[in-house]
């Protein structure tokens, strides 16, 4: 038993990609286990595994934990990214929690039909650009500091880098009106154990093709 | 007199308490004067000392809530407030006008509500507001572990509130399917988790045998689930005796009298509400 983490998921970013994150960003290594068939999650259901029938599931600590926001809590406290006292924890939360409802906007951009697309990415680049960026360029331009909160490297600094890159894959030029956040996703890229997350040959996980869209779809019987 | 240090920042009620006690005491200790009554009204304290303690009594910092009349993602917070023994005030918002205003003057951190305000703090985003509230009233277990299955047991419990939370925003062709889901998910996916929990550890609460978020969040999906489906808890012997239990805890049965700022089902009246005030397509 290695007592590494092991992270049961998909071979791709879905829900599991924030973890993956922090875990990188906390310098932990993980192992990590794919579901590629139906079958394969139906075998995880039966065997009992699964709190809520559900993945993402991560082994750790003794625990097979589930649910995406449990299993993110219990790393950033466990490897102090989440602030170091309630009123921080609180500020992280706040913004953890919008950062995980843009990226829940991005990530169903793929599960929608063809000519239905077009019109999303444009509902994404406008809450992105005038309801989330905005935030957080005016946190950094207030307290002037490295970090979004207590001046020092926390899960929402790390989650805030993952929404910034993903973004930009949907359009090149959305920091265009955010030099602070262009600063930043430069700053905490250089982090080191960030930087080696982004360095090809790592866990991280690239967008999902469309090619393997049915495949997916398939294993969690998506869509009729 | 100026016999006690008093710091006039301190204007929580139980510090007040506590200085006017020390106060009480040495007053009383050296004969200087007696207290009057049961409430904290001391006769021979100087009228300043008195007209600023009044002041902070009344200045109250209670949390304030700013939410629609009605359940919807406020209603944990309500729930966890008040199983804390925590008063609140509301602010309902019933007009477009008072949302734009919020935008407008910078409260809503994302321009959503629930807002919540709090020892100092504009919060948004529910669950950051219950995990504050949950931390702070020592509802989150006692190390990072029991926080990992508190944390675990909710979010399973938030999934099938939002389950219930949207049902009176579907459309009418769909309800009957989702009202059959909801159901599904509670007695196949839910609630067999939380009977198993109980039975394997024979505890009364969910966690490190006492009470915390995990069985206040319980409570509140099990009473919104029965209110769709009275039988819902008939093949789960744990949880019907969970629920008469943590029914009598004085603070939950309190919230759980008419008069309480617990809010009804949803109506029509409320989704329309909603809907006008958010504008949305």
């Amino acid at each position: 038993m290695s007592g590494k983490p092991k992270l049961h998921y998909f071979n791709g970013r879905g829900r599991m990609e924030s973890i993956r994150w922090l875990l990188a960003a906390a310098g932990v290594e993980f192992d990590e286990c794919f579901l590629e068939t139906r079958d394969d999650l139906l075998k995880l259901q039966k065997s009992g595994t699964l709190l809520f029938q559900q993945v993402p599931m991560v082994e750790i600590d003794g625990m097979k934990m589930v649910q995406t926001r449990a299993i993110g809590n219990y790393i950033a406290a466990k490897y102090n990214l989440y602030g170091k006292d309630l009123k921080e924890r609180a500020l992280i939360d706040m913004y953890v929690e919008a950062i995980i409802d843009l990226d829940e906007l991005l990530m169903m951009y793929a599960l929608q039909p063809a000519d239905k697309k077009e019109q999303y990415l444009a509902n994404i680049v406008d809450k992105a650009t005038n309801r989330y960026f905005p935030v957080y360029e005016k946190v950094l331009k207030d307290h002037g500091q490295d970090f979004l909160v207590g001046n020092q490297l926390s899960r929402a600094d790390v989650q805030l880098l993952e929404a910034l890159l993903m973004a930009e894959e949907y359009k090149s030029d959305i920091l265009a009106k955010f030099p602070l956040l262009q600063s930043f996703k430069a700053r905490i890229s250089n982090v080191p154990t960030i930087k080696k997350f982004l360095q090809p040959g790592s866990q991280r996980k690239p967008p999902l093709q469309e090619k393997d869209l049915p495949k997916v779809m398939k294993i969690f019987n998506l869509g009729h | 007199m100026g016999v006690c240090a008093y710091n006039p920042k301190k204007s929580f009620l139980l510090e007040l308490g506590k200085t006017l006690q020390i106060c009480i005491s040495f007053l009383s200790q050296h004969r200087l004067c007696g207290v009057t009554g049961s409430s904290h009204v001391i006769s021979c304290y100087p009228a300043e000392m008195r007209q600023k303690n009044q002041e902070l009594r009344s200045m109250s910092e209670k949390p304030r809530l700013i939410y629609f009349n009605g359940r919807g993602r406020m209603e944990s917070v309500r729930w966890l407030l008040a199983a804390a023994r925590v008063e609140f005030e509301e602010i309902f918002l019933d007009t477009r006008e008072q949302y734009v205003k919020l935008i407008k003057d910078g409260s809503l951190m994302f321009q959503q509500v629930p807002l919540v305000e709090i020892d100092g703090m504009k919060m948004v985003q529910t669950r950051a507001i219950l995990s504050y509230i949950a931390g702070k009233y020592n509802l989150y277990g006692k190390d990072l572990k029991e926080r990992a299955f508190i944390d675990m047991y909710v979010e399973g419990i938030t999934d099938l509130m939002h389950m219930i939370l949207m049902f009176p925003f579907s459309p009418p062709e769909a309800k009957e399917k989702n009202l059959a889901l909801i159901t599904e998910r509670a007695t196949h996916r839910y609630f067999p988790v939380f009977e198993k929990a109980l039975k394997q550890h024979g505890q009364d609460f969910l966690v490190g045998n006492q009470v915390s978020w995990a069985d206040i969040q319980l409570m509140e999906v099990i009473l919104a689930v029965e209110e769709k489906t009275p039988a819902v808890l008939s093949a789960f012997p744990q949880l019907q005796a969970f629920k008469t239990r943590m029914s009598n805890m004085p603070a939950i049965k309190k919230f759980l009298q008419p008069g309480s700022p617990r809010k009804p089902p949803p109506d029509d009246h409320y989704v329309s509400t909603v809907l006008k005030v958010l504008a949305e397509e």
